[in-house]
């Protein structure tokens, strides 16, 4: 298993493998996306309160928690890096921040477009769409100080630091956040709790988070790859391609 | 490698910015040896020390401190090494008496008196008054005094002589011999000649295969 | 024989002497407190001197306020030390390099934190905050700026090596702010409506011992990554 991982690890190896599996993944994430869109935009029925403006929730619920889930993997991927120095995962580290960033992106757009019919106006300081931002600024710190040190190597482990950091206070933000929210609109039902959920709208959910999830490990692969060949381009493996 | 060996270095490289600046270097220091890293600009020399110290990571390989990597014994190993970097590492705002207290604090003190020391670098006027007001090559006494503020057996200095005159060279040249004498070892880098003893020393040159 | 300074004497060792540096530079280190009081003085003259609405929202500006006089004082921490080489001998010394960051971190903090509890009550005063905040004031600037400067410490370790740093630490350290934002302010908030403010002040007494007993390990992790 350990040999596994160590030779998963190799990036010439990593390169073949993850170039050998985008094809894959990417008909996979086609076949998800094309039934979750299917089921959520026209087979699920329309909410009995919101009518049809809550099928928007089938893109924002999924890219929220692909914020957060690409979130713990940079930083499970900073423990590795401040353990094992393994330069695979400085390497999905720095590619995924710009993923997670869109993804947070992605989850502030549709919230605010899903919020005008909801409350009258694009922006409300909900406590998760004030969670989304402030991880928004989180990702952008970790691009902005990736891209401002010139040794790569000495920018892995800067990033690295900063995610685990980052992860620790993800959860104290929210919870301050959603606090603080309470507290000043009162204990009001936030709109953007799942409604009464039937498995005609859970499916399709459950399915565009998969589809996400997908699209997130081929969008790591394609963007590993491309920053492998960046960092390793004086390297014997790569002139040999 | 011989066993007596204090400080060794196994296949150690280093890469920066996509250069292979030196590959599968191996030293090996018994006590009382001296090396002195030579090589063009951008050979990779500070670097080559800065990896010895531990404060930069090799990119391949290890630094073995009695046998053992550095990264593995960090508070035995530093109590041993006393660096002098590019930078003096005083602060302009304290007096030299206040830097060498200072120096102490962080290491382990030497037996030897603070106004003896600046006695011997010629400071001694200069003890109570701030650094700020002393020329470089006073300032760069004053930072490799430290070596004698504290007790270590491994000294690793890049450029010690930088604006130094004449005499203090060939002061401080005498000093790192009475060190080798006393079991110490050196690692230094020097643009400057100075006259050390030939049968402690070994030179190395970097940026030759490459 | 080993006549190594225990670790408790070099703690204190390096606190006086980043005090001492800190006296012999006294104009500098005038400059995040001045910086606090030009801040809040703006917001009467942007919003007009009506004192309801400044006594209403004079908790946040307060708060607002010390964020950032914090975080402008944050490069100061390692600044001169990087660039005067004292960081690597700190680096190499055989202490553990999270205590000696500590005692640097607490000597910022006594002379960039601290003096915000002289200025904060006279500005409190003048925005018309009601009497009865005032304690609550004091105590949420006593227990939350030491975390404002053990987070602060973490980011401005990661960019002491960068030209151009500055922009890229308030990005960093104000999103980690926004917890203690938000219990500070609330706290201050509460206490002029005479309301309980204890769950708030546990909450910041909490992120303080977090941060106590984190920021150190990973400023030194930082710094040792900003020194290679």
């Amino acid at each position: 298993m350990f040999l596994w991982f160590h030779k998963f690890g190799s990036p010439p190896h990593f390169y073949r493998i993850a170039g050998k599996w985008i094809p894959w993944l990417s008909g996979l994430f086609l076949v998800l996306v094309t039934a979750g869109l299917f089921g959520g935009l026209i087979a699920a029925p329309p909410d009995y309160q919101q009518g049809d403006s809550y099928r928007i929730m089938f893109v924002h619920v999924p890219s929220a928690w692909m914020s957060m889930l690409v979130y713990v993997a940079m930083a499970v991927c900073g423990i590795i890096i401040m353990v094992w120095r393994m330069k695979l995962a400085e390497i999905v580290l720095i590619s995924s921040a710009p993923i997670g960033a869109s993804f947070t992106f992605l989850a502030l757009v549709t919230g605010s477009l899903w919020g005008k019919p909801m409350w009258g106006t694009y922006w409300v300081w909900d406590a998760r769409l004030t969670s989304e931002l402030i991880l928004l600024f989180l990702y952008l710190g970790i691009i902005g100080l990736h891209n401002a040190i010139e040794d790569k190597r000495v920018a892995a482990r800067a990033v690295a630091i900063l995610a685990i950091v980052g992860a620790v206070n993800v959860p104290i933000i929210h919870f301050s956040v959603e606090w603080w929210n309470t507290l000043h609109q009162g204990p009001t039902v936030t709109k953007f709790d799942k409604p009464s959920i039937y498995w005609s709208m859970l499916l399709p959910l459950l399915l565009m988070a998969l589809s996400f999830q997908v699209y997130y490990v081929l969008a790591l692969f394609q963007q590993c790859r491309a920053e492998l060949l960046r960092r390793e381009r004086n390297s014997k493996w790569v002139e040999e391609l | 490698m011989s066993t007596s060996a204090l400080l060794e270095t196994r296949n150690l490289s280093c890469i920066r910015n996509d250069r292979h600046l030196f590959e599968n270097l191996t030293i090996s220091l018994e006590p009382g040896r001296i090396l002195v890293v030579e090589g063009p600009n951008g050979c990779g020399k500070t670097s080559l020390l800065r990896i010895l110290t531990g404060l930069r990571l090799a990119d391949g390989g290890e630094v073995l401190w009695r046998g053992e990597p550095i990264g593995q014994q960090a508070a035995d190993y530093y109590e041993q090494v006393n660096y002098v970097g590019h930078h003096d590492g005083v602060k302009n705002e304290l007096s030299c008496i206040e830097n060498l207290r200072l120096a102490r604090a962080m290491g382990i003190p030497s037996n030897v008196g603070l106004d003896e020391i600046l006695e011997q670098v010629n400071l001694y006027a200069y003890g109570d008054s701030d650094v700020a007001s002393l020329s470089a090559g006073q300032k760069r006494r004053l930072a490799l005094s430290r070596l004698l503020a504290t007790e270590s057996l491994l000294w690793i200095l890049d450029e010690p002589f930088t604006s130094l005159d004449k005499d203090s060279m060939k002061l401080f040249g005498g000093l790192f011999e009475q060190h080798l004498q006393r079991g110490g070892i050196i690692v230094m880098t020097s643009h400057h000649d100075i006259s050390l003893p030939q049968q402690a020393l070994t030179r190395l040159k970097l940026g030759q295969q490459v | 024989m080993n006549n190594r300074l225990s670790l408790s004497q070099a703690f204190v060792f390096l606190l006086r002497r980043d005090l001492l540096v800190a006296l012999r530079n006294r104009a500098e280190y005038a400059m995040p407190i001045l910086f606090f009081v030009l801040v809040i003085t703006l917001f009467p003259l942007a919003i007009g001197p009506v004192p309801e609405l400044l006594s209403r929202i004079a908790p946040g500006i307060v708060w607002v306020a010390a964020l950032l006089a914090a975080m402008l004082s944050l490069d100061s921490i390692f600044r001169s030390d990087f660039d005067d080489g004292s960081l690597e001998q700190i680096l190499l010394s055989p202490h553990p390099v999270a205590v000696l960051v500590l005692a640097k971190v607490c000597a910022h903090w006594l002379v960039t934190g601290l003096p915000l509890l002289i200025a904060a009550p006279l500005l409190g005063q003048m925005l018309g905050m009601p009497q009865q905040a005032l304690p609550t004031l004091l105590l949420t600037i006593l227990i939350a700026t030491p975390v404002l400067s053990l987070i602060g410490a973490i980011g401005v370790a990661l960019t002491v090596g960068l030209r151009k740093g500055g922009i890229i630490l308030s990005l960093l350290v104000l999103p980690l702010y926004v917890p203690v934002l938000i219990f500070a302010a609330s706290a201050v908030d509460n206490a002029a409506a005479g309301f309980d403010v204890s769950a708030q002040l546990t909450m910041l007494l909490a992120f303080l011992f977090l941060s106590l007993s984190l920021s150190p390990w990973a400023t030194a992790a930082a710094l040792r990554m900003s020194a290679s």
